[in-house]
Order: structure tokens, then C-alpha cells, then sequence
């Protein structure tokens, strides 16, 4: 099942775990969205190759990948704009999309948040907004438009046209379009890449809180993990047109499946080390216990992932660092130590504990699980 | 789950459904669209290429005649004429722009869209109004031999006469372009300027003029490809230039080979002008700095300074708009009122009747090149589309010699045909019938409308389009409520350009028209080669009346 699978064998075991976050729960409903082994194809560059993901009902799920991985593609397949060129898309139980068969996008119910908005420019945001109710009476989409402006909190920018709105104005009468029809899914192309940071940080959350309220499921494309982080219930890591780990965002970054995973999600660096038993490595920072997800042997070579955060500045620590450079954070400062060999690793310190670069200071490390990879593999 | 369909097998899939067989017609594989623009492109080519051949194949006989009588005058003629009036428009159109744009002087809200309004005069009236004013016989020299004494006046009919009309006429090109250019390129660039040391006046000379230079530089060569097109004002001057030189091959000579090689001459200038003007707009793009301008914080012009570019500004304005309209007015008060009569009407109804139906036929196929530009963004069709939108360029005088040899060409062989094969004697079915100026007219205002409705279609991004199919709306519904109603304005605007330039265009119309179809720019040429000013006002307020419309339609965008 696992066959077109670019994962790394060393840890298959989190493969199974993390396939399927609605099994995890223990739950065995059919899912509201299903892609089966999908691919896509432009000429003889091939963007999507051979991807699964389910998605349950009620959940948001996000693809998350550098760009140029294929994601938009994927949700353009699931939107039914492109046809696909291998395996199956199944919606609530019903093929969609195959090979043999297309299903035309309005026919599908599915909501979709586009990068630009694309708001019909000659029409004012409550007409936006009740562009799909045409089917409804007056009063029923008087209603909905009422409900969904009051959701979103803009009733007073109802007559106001796309142009007069500003770009968070604009991206939530875009959710609002999409999500009146009540879709069966709603797919959200990187819908905060126009809008600075602050206001994105508080979209985030916002769009989240819309998007729960109205009890939809919806699958988001992004290339930015903090948003991710922000909206998301489920997250897929997306390269080279696979899924490389498809898990919460806590797992992702604390148990990686790959590097590429362990390289994409926050920050770290990898400590080759020894296995000496069970559960110990051998490293320069010492003999590092904890629980080890790895099938290799006694003796074998193994590159350790050592987030910042695992790494704390103690003052009695035998074991020391030289500072060689420094970022203030507010309330952390994120140190780069040199270690005797040269190598370098990221602590993460609370900033009252202000040092100079070049000073040594104490360091301790505190993993309750430990991530290995074969050093082979690496970049 | 997937493993059923592990080998998918690989098809080369795309998204149109129509991919199948490897043998299409030539038809299919164009697709409807991009057929429309192709015939449209044809229609361009067709009197470009009528009027080439003409250059290839050259009569001895005709060339040694236009060699020896009047080639030598013509292309003098014109070049002081395209020299003048750029140079004329240059300092004018850009020191007004420069003043409206970024300097504070009284009156200068007022000024910036009032500068505009020469636009809706076409030169051939302000230049009867000028002969008709200043000539030995006009009211202002009588005047002064009457009140004053003899006194000795610059010949209005000259070629400094010419010049300065026509710089008066055109110099709101200039002005329109180079002001928005002011505008646009932001006020970064001036402060970085001024942060280096410049104080505004240098920063002026040494960042704003320069990086304005291709705004400039299209503008000043839109007013040369206006110098060479015109065919009124030079005829009220008697000011021999290659239009009227056609003009006069083809209905004095009665020499139709003669008119084409001028025409054919005057198209490889044209060209040059155009590959220019093609050249500046490439780099207007790379010339912008920052997005959108910030508050521009306007020099301010102090005391007699400020109330001297006031009166330099009421005086172009004065000159190019009020003191001709205002004359108009009194023309048509005094005498005018006479030719109020049914014909008055006949050439009003030729008119609007002309004009409404260019601007349809020009609304249509524009809308089509539009939709084949948005269906196919590919190399092949963007040249189509540029060159079937090239007829601005083209002037009046060529497009109906290049349009009425092939269209006589193909009267004699329908006649040759039905005589030998069918013994019937048929007349002309097109030559001197409304289709033949149709025609030309599409040819010659297809960039008007087209670069109107093709702005609102940039409009209609794919994912609008997308959108509205993921709420149910495609096919018919999605024209409906989508694109019909984006697009409408754009339409309009378009039809309206047309029609009014179509008021005001005189060569194709004289050229082109039935016999005795006469509209209010034909009248107004046959009276004003005869001299007769003052009945020439009537209609020409007519014409005046509809140009203001599109102008204050600028005006509008200009106050911001």
C-alpha cells in the first residue's frame, strides 16, 4: 500500500500510525473525502504522483509543502477544475473523478477560497456573498446572506463593492461566498498569502472559528507552517508530489517521519551518534536515552534530530558551549552554540539569561524520545 | 485502499475534452475564437498589402510624374509639419502636465481636467475657425485696418499657420499621457532624488522627465501618426501633405495607380513612426517605481510665478477651446441658422447612422478578439491580435485606396462572371455602397474599441471564472451574470469611441462614400473648400457636441 511511498524505512512504524489521523481516534466512519493513489500529469512533467489522503467529516485538513509541490494542483483535481490522469477521487461515497469519469466542478458542492479572492468586482459584498442561493427563495437567501455577514462580522460592508473592502475584508467575504451554499467540502487555496502578518495571524484563528461554526470540512493549501499550525486539525506534508507524513502538527514536529519532515517543520540540527542498546545513543553531548524509534542494531550510525527546544541552558551542567551567534526573540533568544568538534547546535532560552558571543555556558538536554535517521540518506 | 489502482495507467490527459484523434481540420484545431481574430487580421492585411504591391510593381509613367511634380513638396511638407508640431506639443503637452501633476498654482483643479477639452474639437475646425478668424478678409484684420491702419500679418495660411493648429489641436495627447506618467511614477523616486542632493527643480530634469521619456515618447509619436493621418486641416490650409496628395491622385488625376504608390510611401513612414511609439510603450513597464503613487506633496509655486503658469494655462485653453467654440457659436447665431433645413438634417442622420453602425460592428468583432485573446494565451494569437488592432496607424487616405482597389477588383470579376457564365448584366455590388466604408472604418477604429473592452476583460481573472462554476454557475449563466455584466461597460465605452470618432473622421468617409451620401465631416469639407466658414459652423457644432462626450468621460479620470 505504502509502495509509491518516498518515506524513510528507517521508522516505517510511524507511517502506519500517522497514515490516517481518523484512525487514530479509533473511529471507523467513511471519510467525507478520499484520494486514492491520484495523479496528474502536464505533458511529461508529472506534479501529482500517485497521492492518498482521507479526510473526515467535520475535520480541516491542510496541505503544507515549499512551493511548486504540487498542492494547488491537488486541490484544483478536488474542485474538479483539472481532470485527473491516474486513480480516484472520492466524495462522500461517490466517485468524483477517475480516469473514465470527471464530474464538471458545479456539480460537486464544493466551496473554494481562491489566492486572489477572485470577489465578482461588479457586484457588492451581500451580492457576493449570495451569488450561489440564486436556487433559494428571496427570503431564504436574504436570511443565509444575513447569517453569513453577521458570522463574519461585516453587516456594515454589505453594500460595499470588492474594491471599497480592504484585503482581510475582501478574503472573508471570499470564506463567506463559498461557505453559503453550505458545501459539502470547502477547499481554501493559500488564502492568507495577500495579507500582512498581523492581520494573518488573527485570520487564522478567525477563519478557523468561521469554518467550525459552520461545521464544514475543509482541506487548505499553504506553504507556510505557522498557518497551518494555526487552522488546521490535520496537516499533509507535501514534496515532489507526494505526501511525505500526513499527522497533527504536534507529531509532525516532534516525530518527524523523514527529514525532509524533520528539515521543513521548525528548526533543528542532526547529531550523528552510536546506538549503543535499546532506547541509547551515544553522542558528543553524551550517552542520550530515551525512546527510540529505530529498527537498527547495535553499533549502527545514526543522525539524531535535536530541536532547540531540547537543548536548555543550565548554569551547574557539566557539559558546555560556546555562543557563536544569537537572535533576540522577546521573551527567547534563540542561541547557535558551538560544541568541541565544531558542530553546531540551536538552544532555545529563556531571555533574562543574556550571554555574550563567546562565552561558554551550560547546557542540558532533555528528550524523552529520541529521533534517528540514517545518515546515508541525508541531502 | 489504493492498491487496485497502483498502475494507473498514463494517458496523456488535458484538460480541454476535446483531445482525441491526431487528425483535426485546420478549422478544429483553431478553434472559433482564434478563426474570428484570424479573419479580422486578414481584413487588416488585405489593403496593407494591396497598397505594398503597388510599391513593388511601379509605373514608370506615374512615378516620373509624382517625382517631378510633387513628391518633392509633400514629403517637405510633411516633415516640417511632423518636426513643428511635435516639438509644439512636446514643450506644451508636457510643461502643462508637469505644472497640473505636481505643482500647486491657482487654478490648477480647474486647469487639470479643463486642458483636456481641446480633445473633443478636431483640428479641421479649429483650423477653418482660424482661417476664417485671422484671414485678410476675417474680422480681426478688418478690425484693425479699420480701427488701427494697414499693419502687416503673418500669413494664417502658411506653414507656421498648420503647425500651430494643429499643435493646439493635439497637444492634449501629450499632456494625457505625460501626466499620467507624472502621476504614476510616484513620489519615491523624487525623494530619493532629493535625499541625494537634488533640490525639486533638478530632481525634475534629472529623475521625472527622464523616467517619464517613454510616456512622452508614445505620446509625441500618437500626435506625429495624428499629423500624418490628417486630411481636414491640411485641406483648409491648402497645405500640400501625402493624405491630400492621395486625395487629389485619385479624384483630380483620376489616378488610382498614382494615389497608391503615395499611399504606399506614406505607409513606410507611418511604420517607422510606429515602431517607435511600439518600442516606448515596451519600456513604459520597467519605468514604474513603487506602487501607486503616495501623497504627492506639490511644489508650491509662489506669487508671479504661480500666476504665470495660470495664464499660460488660460491662454493654451483660451485658444484651443473657448475663442473656436465661442466663434462657432456666433457663426452659426448669424448665418448658420439658414442651413437648418431638411438636408442639414439628411447629413446629421448619414452621420449618427454611420456611426452607430462602425461602433456595432466594432463592438462585435472587438469582443470576439478579446475572447480569442482570453481563450488562447499563446504567441501566435497575441500577434493576431496586435496586428488586427493596427489600423490606428494606418491613415484615412490609404485605408480607402488599399480597401476600394480590392473591392473594385472583386465587383468586376462578380460582373465578368455573371456576364460570361450566367448573360446577365449586373452593376457594382459593393463599390460605393456602406459596406466598402464599413469596412474601412472597422479596420481604422479596431484598436479604440478593442483596447476598451479588453481592459474589463482583464478583469474576469480565471478564478473569477472558476468561482463562479464551483457555486453552479457556468455555460449561458456564467455570460449572463458574470461576464455580460463585467464587460458591458467596457463595450459601451468602446462603442462610444468609436461612434464619435467616427463623427469626426472625413478621408474614408469622402473617400469611401455612396455617391451623394453625404454626412456633417463631408459637408464640412465642401465648405470649407469653398471658403464658406460661417456656414461650415452648424454642423461642425454638432460634431463638437458629440466629441465632448468621450472627453468629459477623460476629464472624469483626470480630476483624481
Amino acid at each position: 500500500m505504502q509502495k509509491n511511498r518516498k518515506t524513510d524505512p528507517v521508522h516505517p512504524e510511524f507511517i502506519e500510525a500517522s497514515h490516517n489521523p481518523s484512525t487514530n481516534s479509533g473511529r471507523t466512519v467513511t471519510p467525507l473525502l478520499a484520494l486514492n493513489n491520484i495523479s496528474q500529469q502536464y505533458g511529461s512533467t508529472t506534479v501529482v504522483d500517485g497521492l492518498s489522503l482521507t479526510l473526515e467529516r467535520g475535520r480541516i485538513g491542510c496541505l503544507l509543502g515549499p512551493s511548486g509541490c504540487g498542492k494547488t494542483t491537488v486541490l484544483r483535481c478536488i474542485a474538479g477544475f483539472e481532470e485527473i490522469s491516474g486513480g480516484e477521487i472520492m466524495l462522500n461515497d461517490a466517485v468524483v473523478s477517475s480516469t473514465q469519469l470527471h464530474l464538471p466542478p458545479e456539480q460537486r458542492r464544493i466551496g473554494m477560497v481562491f489566492q486572489d479572492y477572485a470577489l465578482f468586482p461588479h457586484l457588492t459584498a451581500e451580492q457576493n456573498i449570495g451569488f450561489g442561493l440564486h436556487k433559494l427563495s428571496r427570503s431564504e437567501r436574504q436570511r443565509r446572506q444575513d447569517e453569513l455577514l453577521e458570522l463574519i462580522g461585516l453587516s456594515d460592508a454589505r453594500k460595499l463593492y470588492p474594491h471599497q473592502l480592504s484585503g482581510g475584508q475582501q478574503q472573508r467575504i471570499a470564506l463567506a461566498r463559498a461557505l453559503a451554499p453550505r458545501p459539502q467540502l470547502l477547499l481554501l487555496d493559500e488564502p492568507f498569502s495577500n495579507l500582512d502578518v498581523e492581520l494573518r495571524e488573527r485570520l487564522c484563528h478567525e477563519v478557523r472559528n468561521i469554518i467550525k461554526r459552520e461545521g464544514t470540512t475543509a482541506l487548505m493549501v499553504t506553504h507556510d507552517q505557522h498557518e497551518a499550525f494555526a487552522v488546521a486539525d490535520d496537516i499533509a506534508i507535501m514534496h515532489h508530489g507526494h505526501i511525505q507524513q500526513w499527522d497533527s502538527a504536534y507529531n509532525l514536529y516532534h516525530r518527524p517521519a523523514n527529514r525532509f519532515v524533520a528539515d521543513f517543520i521548525g528548526k533543528g540540527v542532526f547529531l550523528p551518534g552510536v546506538v549503543l542498546e535499546n532506547n541509547t545513543v551515544e553522542t558528543e553531548l553524551g550517552i542520550l536515552e530515551g525512546e527510540l524509534h529505530t529498527p537498527c542494531n547495535l553499533g549502527c550510525v545514526v543522525d539524531l534530530l535535536l530541536r532547540p527546544d531540547d537543548i536548555v541552558h543550565d548554569d551547574d551542567s557539566r557539559l558546555t558551549a560556546m555562543v557563536v551567534d544569537k537572535a533576540f526573540q522577546g521573551a527567547d533568544i534563540l542561541y547557535t552554540l558551538q560544541l568541541k568538534s565544531g558542530m553546531k547546535i540551536l538552544s532555545l532560552v529563556p531571555s533574562h539569561h543574556n550571554h555574550a558571543i563567546g562565552q561558554h555556558i551550560g547546557i542540558a538536554l532533555i528528550t524523552d524520545h529520541l529521533i534517528a535517521f540514517n545518515p546515508e540518506l541525508g541531502e | 485502499m489504493p492498491a487496485t489502482n497502483n498502475a494507473a495507467p498514463i494517458v496523456p490527459h488535458h484538460t480541454a475534452p476535446s483531445s482525441g484523434a491526431g487528425r483535426r481540420s485546420v478549422f478544429q484545431r483553431l478553434g472559433p475564437w482564434r478563426l474570428v481574430a484570424l479573419l479580422i487580421t486578414l481584413l487588416m492585411l488585405v489593403p496593407l498589402l494591396v497598397i505594398f504591391s503597388s510599391l513593388f510593381n511601379p509605373e514608370p509613367e506615374i512615378w516620373n510624374h509624382l517625382v517631378e511634380n510633387v513628391l518633392a513638396d509633400i514629403a517637405l511638407n510633411t516633415l516640417w509639419l511632423i518636426l513643428g508640431v511635435a516639438v509644439g506639443t512636446l514643450v506644451i503637452g508636457v510643461s502643462l502636465a508637469w505644472f497640473t501633476a505636481v505643482c500647486h498654482f491657482p487654478g490648477r483643479r480647474f486647469f487639470a481636467w479643463a486642458l483636456l477639452l481641446p480633445l473633443a474639437v478636431p483640428a479641421y475646425v479649429t483650423a477653418f475657425v482660424a482661417v476664417g478668424l485671422l484671414d485678410f478678409t476675417g474680422p480681426l484684420q478688418t478690425w484693425w485696418r479699420t480701427e488701427i491702419g494697414p499693419a502687416h500679418f503673418p500669413e494664417i495660411r502658411s506653414r507656421g499657420g498648420v503647425i500651430a493648429v494643429m499643435i493646439l489641436a493635439f497637444y492634449p495627447y501629450v499632456y494625457l499621457i505625460a501626466r499620467n506618467a507624472f502621476h504614476t511614477q510616484g513620489q519615491r523616486a523624487l525623494e530619493a532624488a532629493q535625499s541625494l542632493g537634488l533640490n525639486r527643480w533638478g530632481g525634475f530634469w534629472r529623475v521625472s522627465l527622464p523616467m517619464a521619456r517613454p510616456w512622452i515618447v508614445g505620446g509625441v509619436m500618437l500626435v506625429v501618426m495624428e499629423c500624418l493621418a490628417d486630411f481636414g486641416t491640411v485641406a483648409v490650409f491648402n497645405y500640400d501633405t501625402f493624405t491630400s496628395g492621395i486625395y487629389k491622385a485619385w479624384y483630380s488625376l483620376f489616378s488610382l495607380p498614382a494615389a497608391s504608390q503615395l499611399a504606399s510611401l506614406l505607409v513606410i513612414v507611418v511604420f517607422i513612426i510606429l515602431l517607435i511609439e511600439q518600442q516606448a510603450r515596451a519600456k513604459m513597464s520597467y519605468t514604474q517605481i513603487g506602487r501607486g503613487a503616495a501623497q504627492q506633496q506639490p511644489i508650491k509655486l509662489h506669487g508671479w510665478r504661480g500666476w504665470a503658469v495660470t495664464l499660460f494655462a488660460a491662454l493654451v485653453l483660451l485658444i484651443a477651446f473657448i475663442v473656436p467654440v465661442i466663434q462657432l457659436l456666433l457663426w452659426t447665431a448669424e448665418s448658420g441658422l439658414v442651413d437648418l433645413d431638411s438636408r442639414y438634417f439628411g447629413f446629421l442622420w448619414h452621420s449618427l447612422l454611420l456611426a452607430t453602425l462602425a461602433a456595432m460592428a466594432v463592438g462585435m468583432t472587438a469582443l470576439m478578439l478579446a475572447y480569442a485573446g482570453r481563450r488562447h494565451r499563446d504567441a501566435p494569437t497575441r500577434a493576431l491580435i496586435r496586428i488586427a488592432t493596427m489600423g490606428y496607424a494606418l491613415p484615412g487616405p490609404v485605408l480607402a485606396v488599399g480597401i476600394f482597389i480590392p473591392i473594385a477588383w472583386l465587383d468586376n470579376l462578380i460582373i465578368d462572371t455573371a456576364r460570361q457564365w450566367f448573360s446577365m448584366e449586373i452593376g457594382q455590388l459593393l463599390q460605393g455602397t456602406l459596406i466598402t466604408m464599413l469596412l474601412a472604418l472597422i479596420i481604422r477604429f479596431q484598436a479604440v474599441g478593442f483596447s476598451s473592452i479588453d481592459g474589463h476583460m482583464q478583469r474576469i481573472t480565471t478564478s473569477v471564472d472558476d468561482a463562479a462554476r464551483s457555486m453552479g454557475c457556468s455555460g449561458l449563466s456564467l455570460l449572463r451574470r458574470i461576464h455580460l455584466p463585467i464587460l458591458s461597460g467596457g463595450i459601451l465605452t468602446g462603442m462610444m469611441l468609436v461612434f464619435v470618432d467616427v463623427m469626426k473622421e472625413m478621408p474614408i468617409t469622402l473617400m469611401t462614400r455612396p455617391f451623394g451620401w453625404d454626412t456633417l465631416a463631408v459637408r464640412i469639407f465642401e465648405l470649407t473648400s469653398e471658403g464658406e466658414w460661417q456656414r461650415a459652423a452648424l454642423p461642425a457644432i454638432a460634431i463638437v457636441i458629440a466629441g465632448l462626450l468621450p472627453t468629459l468621460l477623460l476629464t472624469r479620470h483626470a480630476e483624481k
